[in-house]
């Protein structure tokens, strides 16, 4: 097999005497969505933030391309190509749509040490901007002001914002978190799209949504993973099954 | 549009009013008036050099009459020493902010918040009583500067309007270069910081470096406000750097309008016309000033300029 895209070995992560990661390796390959699942308080962000470098683990090693990047800080992981959304929406909020991806676009454009030139009249920054929130559907949302942006433009634009950078690797924290019926479905059909051209984490919670995209899925639980292989796989799994539906056993007997 | 027209009709007015001020000060015989705007506007180039980091940068720098001082002594030292030419001097002034602030935010950024105000105004306190032990220029008493930077060929400062015009020319290019880097690709690249940290890191920007140049153009911005003000009043002493002085400039900022353009120095006009007028009214001006500003504070978000574009609106 090929090096993998993303390759993470035994990372370990602590909270006092919590082990929040513990012992996670699994791999990326290119062109593949690899997503992760588990209960709550599983640890997937603080996996996902050890993956985009704003979270140190404690020993273990994750690299990209066959770099290692375990200790680079976010900024660098983002110029090597990784490209991350977020759980709870994190954009400019008092900046355009268009500006807000704009802005991702210069940072792999040339230096930004430039104090002159009005950066909102290159050219080529706002054709990438455009080009992206197209790609998004929010073309003709791009002059307004996100704070007035709804919760699932929002959503919608975080993608936009990791995709104007040209990533290798997309990690894509809960990226339906708070969306309706309706936007989910447009979501896993706008992720259908993207993953041909680009290979993606995706860490959800959604599960049809999960088994509808992910080529491989890998089960974390208490900080460990429990599983890891094709959704057939995953679903026919006696361990996944008794993380996911333990609890409502004992619901149901209760009951 | 409407609102743009309230707070810009405000603005030109302003500047009219500070660019024909020698006319009327000719006409009238009124020689304090262009002293005391002289001030003014050196003032005003201080608070908008602030306004940079502050309103642009989101950085809340406690510290910034440091620049006033380092300036102001750049040109007091060189001039004990013999060096009158202002050719040599204002260089000097502006290199010496310049080294300052990459020193100081170099240390200061690594901290956010409330510790960001406290090591700024750590460092600018540190510089003050540096000054005060300067013996050899006059340590606390300060230094007499006898004759103005010399800028033979060019300009006479010893001529009051000549140098109120190179204080208000200053005030202007100073503006005029923040709002070029406003929309420049790196000063959009500092609002994205001030507006959220960690998203620009998350899309490729080292946060620190941004900040830290941001940091040092402001510093020499304001060096040069020092420079001049020690001409201005040929004299200068660690008072100038003394935290109340920094807590002035941010009080400016504030009352004009953070972020905006010519906020910071309609805020100083209007603050430093107060403070003129009240304390010829009484000497416990103080007590009537301090209410006033927080009125303005409160109930006008966004300073003088805020409120301006809210009458428009409204």
């Amino acid at each position: 097999m090929a090096e993998p895209l993303l390759r993470v070995e035994k990372l370990v992560r602590r909270f006092g005497g919590i082990i929040a990661t513990d012992n996670v390796s699994l791999d990326v390959a290119a062109g593949e969505l690899h997503a992760i699942i588990g209960p709550n308080g599983a640890g997937k962000t603080t996996l996902i933030s050890q993956l985009t470098g704003h979270l140190e683990p404690h020993s273990g090693s994750v690299s990209l391309g066959g770099r290692d990047i375990t200790y680079l800080p976010a900024y660098r992981r983002c110029a090597l190509g990784l490209a991350r959304s977020f759980q709870i929406t994190s954009l400019l909020l008092d900046f355009t749509a268009a500006d807000n991806v704009a802005l991702a676009a210069q940072a792999h454009a040339g230096t930004s040490f430039r104090f002159f030139a009005n950066a909102r009249k290159e050219k080529g920054l706002r054709d990438a901007a455009h080009a992206a929130l197209d790609r998004v559907g929010l073309l003709h949302r791009a002059d307004i002001v996100v704070s007035r942006l709804s919760h699932g433009e929002r959503r919608e634009l975080e993608l936009a914002v990791a995709l104007a950078s040209k990533p290798k690797l997309l990690l894509l924290d809960e990226p339906m978190a708070g969306l309706g019926v309706t936007e989910s479905q447009r979501m896993v059909k706008l992720l259908q799209e993207l993953r041909k051209e680009v290979s993606i984490v995706l860490v959800e919670h959604d599960m049809p949504a999960v088994f509808a995209l992910a080529d491989r899925i890998s089960v974390l639980v208490y900080g460990r993973v429990i599983a890891s292989g094709d959704p057939a796989a995953i679903r026919a799994n006696d361990d996944v099954k008794r993380a996911y539906l333990g609890d409502q056993h004992v619901v149901t007997h209760h009951g | 549009m409407k609102a743009f027209t309230v707070s810009k009709a405000a603005t030109a007015l302003m500047l009219a009013g500070l660019v024909l001020l020698p006319l009327y000060s000719q006409l009238s015989g009124n020689i304090f008036i262009l002293t005391l705007f002289t001030r003014i506007v050196i003032l005003a180039l201080a608070a908008a050099s602030l306004n940079l980091i502050m309103g642009f940068g989101g950085m809340m720098s406690f510290g910034h009459a440091a620049y006033l001082g380092i300036g102001g002594y750049a040109v007091g030292m060189l001039a004990q020493e013999g060096v009158g030419s202002g050719y040599i001097q204002f260089p000097v002034a502006l290199a010496a902010s310049a080294l300052y602030a990459l020193v100081i935010g170099a240390l200061s950024l690594r901290t956010r918040g409330v510790y960001f105000i406290m090591i700024t105004l750590a460092f600018a306190q540190m510089a003050y009583y540096v000054a005060s032990g300067l013996a050899r220029y006059g340590g606390d008493d300060g230094l007499t500067v006898y004759k103005r930077s010399d800028f033979s060929g060019l300009i006479n400062l010893g001529n009051r309007t000549q140098f109120y015009y190179l204080c208000l020319a200053c005030v202007f290019a100073v503006i005029v270069l923040i709002w070029r880097i406003a929309n420049s690709r790196f000063g959009l690249v500092l609002q994205g910081l001030r507006s959220n940290e960690q998203r620009m890191q998350a899309i490729g920007f080292p946060a620190k470096r941004y900040q830290l140049v941001c940091f040092v153009i402001s510093g020499m911005m304001c060096g040069l406000a020092g420079a001049l003000l020690a001409n201005n009043t040929d004299f200068i002493s660690p008072a100038v750097m003394y935290w109340t002085r920094s807590g002035d400039l941010m009080v400016m900022v504030i009352l004009g309008g953070m972020g905006t353009l010519f906020g910071p120095v309609m805020g100083a006009v209007v603050y430093l016309l107060l403070e003129e007028f009240l304390s010829q009214i009484t000497e416990y001006w103080a007590l009537i000033m301090g209410p006033l500003l927080l009125l303005i504070v409160l109930f006008g978000r966004g300073g003088i300029m805020g409120a301006l574009g809210r009458v428009g609106r409204g």
